[in-house]
C-alpha cells in the first residue's frame, strides 16, 4: 500500500512537468521534422534522450551529416550539468536505494525532475522518484510526435511563438528559488553577467561560437564556486537557508 | 515514417553519452558528501546553468527581439508570483504569440 501511495504521490507531483513537457517537446518535434528528420527518428530521439538543450543542439548536426565526435562533444558538454545534478540527486537518495535503482534513476533526472526531488523534504525513495519520472517521460515522447505529425499544418507565427516554451520551462525553476534565498538569486545574476558578456563582448563572443557549450560550463562553475565560499549552505542535504 | 541507419547511430551515440553523464555520478558517488564547500557549489550548479542557459538566448528564440522580451517579462514575473511550470510555460508562449500578432498588424 505505501508503495502504491510513494508512486502516486511522485506521480501527482511530476503531472505539471509532464504538462509542460508536452508543449515544450511539440516544439521540438516541429523543428526536428523542419530541419529534416522523420517523426519516428524525432520520437525516438525524445525517447532515448530526455534532455531539452541536448536534443535542441543535436537536431541541427544530425541533419547535415556531423561528426559523431561532434555529436557527443556538444552532448557531453550541454549535459554535463547532469552530472552534477547527479551528484546532488546521488546524496538525496535514500539509504534504502539499490544500485540497480540508480541506473534508472539516472535516465530520468531532467531540470525539472531533479528541481521537484530536491525540493521534497527528506530523503527521496525509489518509487517516488519512478512516478514522478513517469508523466515527464510520457508527455515529452508524446509532445514531439504530435509536434512532428501536425508541425508542418501550422503557420510561422505559431511555432516561433512555441519556441519561447522551452525557456520560460527554465526560467520558473531558478526565478522561484533566486526569489526565496538571496545568495542564490546573487549567483543567478552573476551566471547571466557573464554568459552575456560571453554573447556581447566582441572578443568573447568569437569564443563562444565556437564554443557555446563551453560558455555554459564557465559560467556555472564560476559563479558557483564563488557563491559556494561567500555564502557556503548550510549541510544536511544541500539545502539552502531561507533569508 | 522511417528510421534511417545512419540516423539511429546519431541517436544511439547522444543516448549513450546523455545516459553516461546522468549515471555515472549517480552510480560512483554514493557516499554522502561532507565537504561544505562541494555542497555548497553543487547547490547552486543547477541555477548557475540554467540561468546563464536562458540569458540572453531566450532573446533570439522568437520572431522578434520584442516579443522576446515580452515572453521573457511574463514568464519571469509569473514564476515570481509563484505560478507553475505549465502556467508561466504556456502563458508566455501566448503573450509572444500576441505580441508577433501585435507587430505584424501595426507593421
Amino acid at each position: 500500500m505505501k508503495t502504491v501511495s510513494n508512486f502516486l504521490k511522485g506521480f501527482l507531483d511530476g503531472l505539471p512537468i509532464g504538462i509542460g513537457y508536452l508543449s515544450v517537446s511539440f516544439a521540438f518535434g516541429i523543428m526536428a521534422v523542419g530541419s529534416g528528420l522523420s517523426p519516428l527518428e524525432a520520437l525516438l530521439i525524445s525517447m532515448t534522450n530526455l534532455t531539452s538543450a541536448g536534443q535542441l543542439a543535436a537536431v541541427p548536426i544530425i541533419a547535415s551529416g556531423g561528426s559523431f565526435v561532434e555529436l557527443a562533444m556538444t552532448q557531453l558538454i550541454i549535459n554535463s550539468r547532469y552530472a552534477l545534478m547527479s551528484v546532488a540527486l546521488s546524496q538525496k537518495l535514500d539509504k534504502k536505494v539499490k544500485l540497480w535503482h540508480r541506473f534508472l534513476i539516472a535516465f530520468g533526472n531532467t531540470d525539472e525532475i531533479f528541481a521537484v526531488s530536491m525540493g521534497k523534504k527528506g530523503s527521496v525513495g525509489k518509487t517516488y522518484f519512478f512516478g514522478l519520472m513517469l508523466s515527464p517521460w510520457l508527455g515529452w515522447s508524446l509532445g514531439t510526435i504530435l509536434g512532428a505529425l501536425a508541425g508542418s499544418a501550422l503557420p510561422d507565427i505559431i511555432t516561433s511563438s512555441l519556441n519561447i516554451a522551452i525557456y520560460a520551462m527554465l526560467i520558473s525553476i531558478f526565478v522561484p528559488k533566486a526569489k526565496n534565498h538571496l545568495p542564490t538569486a546573487l549567483c543567478v545574476i552573476t551566471a547571466v553577467a557573464i554568459s552575456c558578456a560571453f554573447n556581447f563582448l566582441p572578443f568573447l563572443a568569437e569564443f563562444s561560437s565556437q564554443y557555446g557549450g563551453f560558455v555554459i560550463i564557465i559560467c556555472a562553475v564560476v559563479s558557483s564556486a564563488v557563491f559556494a565560499v561567500l555564502f557556503p549552505v548550510k549541510e544536511e542535504e544541500g539545502k539552502a537557508d531561507e533569508c | 515514417m522511417n528510421v534511417r541507419a545512419e540516423v539511429l547511430i546519431y541517436i544511439i551515440v547522444m543516448a549513450l553519452v546523455t545516459y553516461l553523464v546522468r549515471m555515472l555520478p549517480m552510480v560512483l558517488i554514493r557516499e554522502k558528501i561532507k565537504n561544505r564547500f562541494i555542497i555548497s557549489f553543487l547547490y547552486y550548479v543547477p541555477y548557475a546553468v540554467l540561468s546563464a542557459m536562458v540569458i540572453p538566448t531566450i532573446f533570439f528564440a522568437s520572431g522578434s527581439l520584442v516579443s522576446a522580451i515580452v515572453g521573457f517579462l511574463v514568464a519571469t514575473l509569473l514564476s515570481l508570483f509563484g505560478r507553475g511550470l505549465v502556467t508561466v510555460a504556456s502563458l508566455s508562449c501566448v503573450s509572444v504569440f500576441l505580441t508577433e500578432l501585435l507587430l505584424k498588424y501595426l507593421g
